[in-house]
């Protein structure tokens, strides 16, 4: 398999008035041609910013200040954020699909001129082509009527349409990867269901790779081959999805799975375990491993070294800790 | 009777909640948002009832009827064995003593100018039940109960995080030593790894002050965790109600059956050989449902029965609630 997506070393600081916000780290991370990524981490755990940083949508306070992403070969920080470089390769070869179809489609906008807006743009299509080709875009992702609907407004959309909506102007132009930063947090159960099914339908029979960015460990267990786990800014696990469901070396991960009860777990039968505390603040980061003080697993050289870096625990599988856990 | 009764905190019966859509200058009456659509259901004492379902399927509603903060259309709420929805509104505040609220968003349902101290003490000055050093005492208590400390009682409500701020809506909700607790999506706001504490201290204050929760979510894996018994709403109505066992055990109502297969379970290789029924279609509107059965436009076993007429919640054994007519 190739790699059309590679990030090394990656940090973003946000300077902000109270300190150095270290929001990504030292985040590394491939993606391979065709394949389901999950980004699994909690809110400002980095993983927004990590994709974020990768589109070179950063923006003032917050700033690039160190690593390599290397995208279908080019070195992405060659070139100026607006620069013509980056613009024709964002929303058309690395598109985004956000979380809230509410706020990130224009109100003001008939869906038809958004959905062909890029298609103009990337693709040289005349009005009457693009439009076409929307309407297309939009039978694709399962809107009905769509002749009749790409004249509509947002509004005149429910939620799992308008996500779908999203999905379709992703797709566009036919991207080498999507990004899509939490794409089923604001919507409903079911249409979760819908919308997941169809977005993997679509980027494998499309050959496109897929960046799921989620808080969910289920949405991912599903449809991602490989997975990282975020913790305060930095990788803390990555492997393939039946390693880090199956085997989770890092406390961190373990930790996250034995705190989420489970479909058809008998009432009463398991207490929960929560992971004590709460994640740290990414201004005052110790030297050390950030999830030291929540960690049940400590042993006395964590307290001692700093950051473990990321080693391997397996084929593909790796961890940044110093302790071996076996788990079942 | 007299027995069943006692057992009971609270009786839904026939509960309507609809809300008009007026029009023009008049304000003339056009049609009916049926957020609450005749349903009946019981909350046993000490024990939790789970209420998932949905956006919009009438869940939040039902709870917001319970507390009287609306007045239902139509139909019977009785709490200890009152009739508490034809009360006049000078009687309900007593009640509400009785009552405690736990909202879903623990950042916009906390007062960010009041001190934590003060939003916990709040009911307590409210009802005249303590005051001054009493009130003081009762306080630092209750952040005691759900685990803060009590030194952070001169702190705002930003100076918290997250799941902190849930356990400050806790013990406001625990002041006047309630013995229902509605508990409105008390968890989706928080972060994964905070969930599982807000649930276990849920969990541990039900034993120790022998509470009675009504659990609202639309995450069924958590209800089920905490629930006794699970009711699943659809478009106003109780599709099915059973003991959280039997609803993972033997789902038998369509809608319930997809819900289940519609959650996610973090575990790849169970993943991979479950089946999933993925709904066609989307929930249609509540203002102009469609007839009979609420679900069977997007239902895969529908029938031409199914749009005659509504089916009845019946019970097929062992308190198993289900409301369809195919099983």
């Amino acid at each position: 398999m190739t790699s059309i997506l590679d990030v090394e070393n990656l940090k973003t600081y946000f300077k902000t008035e109270y300190g150095l916000v270290k929001a990504v780290d030292g985040v590394s991370f491939h993606i391979n041609q065709g394949e389901i990524i999950g980004l699994v981490g909690e809110s400002g755990c980095g993983k927004s910013v990590s994709i974020l940083s990768v589109m070179q949508l950063i923006q003032k306070p917050g700033e690039i200040v160190d690593g390599k992403i290397i995208f279908d070969g080019q070195d992405l920080r060659k070139y100026r954020s607006n620069g013509p470089e980056m613009r024709a390769i964002r929303g058309s070869k690395m598109t985004m699909i956000f979380q809230e179809p509410m706020t990130s489609l224009n109100p003001v906008l008939t869906i038809c001129r958004q959905v062909t807006e890029s298609l103009e743009l990337h693709l040289d299509m005349d009005r009457q082509a693009a439009r076409e080709r929307a309407i297309e875009l939009l039978k694709m992702v399962g809107v009905p009527d769509a002749a009749s609907r790409v004249d509509d407004y947002p509004h005149q959309f429910s939620g799992g349409m308008r996500q779908r909506v999203m999905i379709a102007m992703a797709l566009s132009c036919n991207p080498m990867i999507i990004f899509a930063d939490e794409p089923t947090t604001a919507v409903d159960v079911t249409t979760q269901a819908q919308l997941l099914e169809l977005m993997k339908d679509l980027v494998t029979r499309l050959n496109t790779s897929l960046v799921i960015v989620t808080h969910n460990l289920g949405v991912v267990a599903r449809y991602a081959q490989r997975i990282y786990v975020m913790y305060a800014g930095r990788i803390i696990e990555s492997g393939l999805s039946e390693d880090i469901f199956g085997h989770p070396h890092h406390p961190y991960t373990i930790g996250l799975l034995h705190s989420v009860p489970r479909l058809g777990e008998k009432h009463g039968s398991r207490k929960l375990i929560p992971i004590d505390g709460m994640p740290p603040d990414l201004i005052n980061m110790p030297p050390t491993c950030a999830f030291l003080p929540r960690c049940t697993y400590k042993v006395e050289r964590c307290q001692k070294e700093p950051w473990p870096a990321l080693r391997a625990v397996g084929d593909q599988h790796y961890i940044s800790c110093y302790v071996d856990i076996r788990e079942k | 009777m007299e027995a069943k009764q006692n057992n009971l905190m609270v009786e839904v019966k026939n509960l309507k909640m609809y809300f008009p859509i007026t029009r023009g200058l008049l304000r003339r009456h056009v049609a009916d948002v049926k957020a609450v659509d005749d349903i009946s259901f019981e909350i046993k004492k000490h024990e939790t009832l789970g209420l998932v379902g949905e956006s919009g399927c009438g869940k939040t509603t039902t709870g917001r009827c319970i507390l009287r903060l609306y007045n239902p259309t139509s139909g019977n709420i009785f709490f200890a064995g009152n009739d508490i929805s034809t009360i006049p509104e000078r009687k309900v505040k007593p009640l509400r003593a009785q009552m405690g609220a736990i909202f879903q968003d623990p950042f916009g349902s906390l007062n960010p100018r009041q001190t934590a101290g003060s939003i916990v003490g709040d009911p307590l000055k409210v009802h005249n039940m303590a005051t001054g050093s009493e009130l003081e005492n009762r306080v630092t208590e209750l952040f005691r109960i759900v685990g803060l400390d009590p030194s952070m009682r001169d702190r705002v409500p930003h100076e918290f995080s997250g799941g902190q701020r849930q356990r400050i809506g806790v013990a406001r909700a625990l002041a006047c030593s309630p013995s229902l607790v509605i508990c409105d999506e008390p968890i989706s706001a928080l972060d994964v790894s905070i969930q599982a504490q807000i649930i276990n201290l849920l969990e541990e204050l039900q034993e120790r002050l022998g509470l009675t929760y009504l659990f609202i979510a639309h995450d069924l894996a958590v209800v089920q965790h905490i629930s006794d018994r699970v009711a699943v709403m659809y478009l106003g109505r109780i599709m099915e109600l059973t003991t959280s066992e039997e609803l993972y055990e033997n789902p038998l109502h369509p809608y319930t059956r997809a819900l289940l297969s519609a959650i996610p379970i973090p575990d790849p290789i169970a993943e991979k050989t479950r089946m999933r029924i993925v709904l066609k279609g989307e929930v249609p509107s509540p203002v102009n449902p469609p007839p009979g059965c609420h679900f069977h436009p997007r239902c895969s076993m529908a029938i031409a029965d199914c749009s005659a007429a509504r089916p009845p919640l019946r019970d097929i054994g062992n308190g198993h609630f289900v409301a369809c007519i195919r099983v």
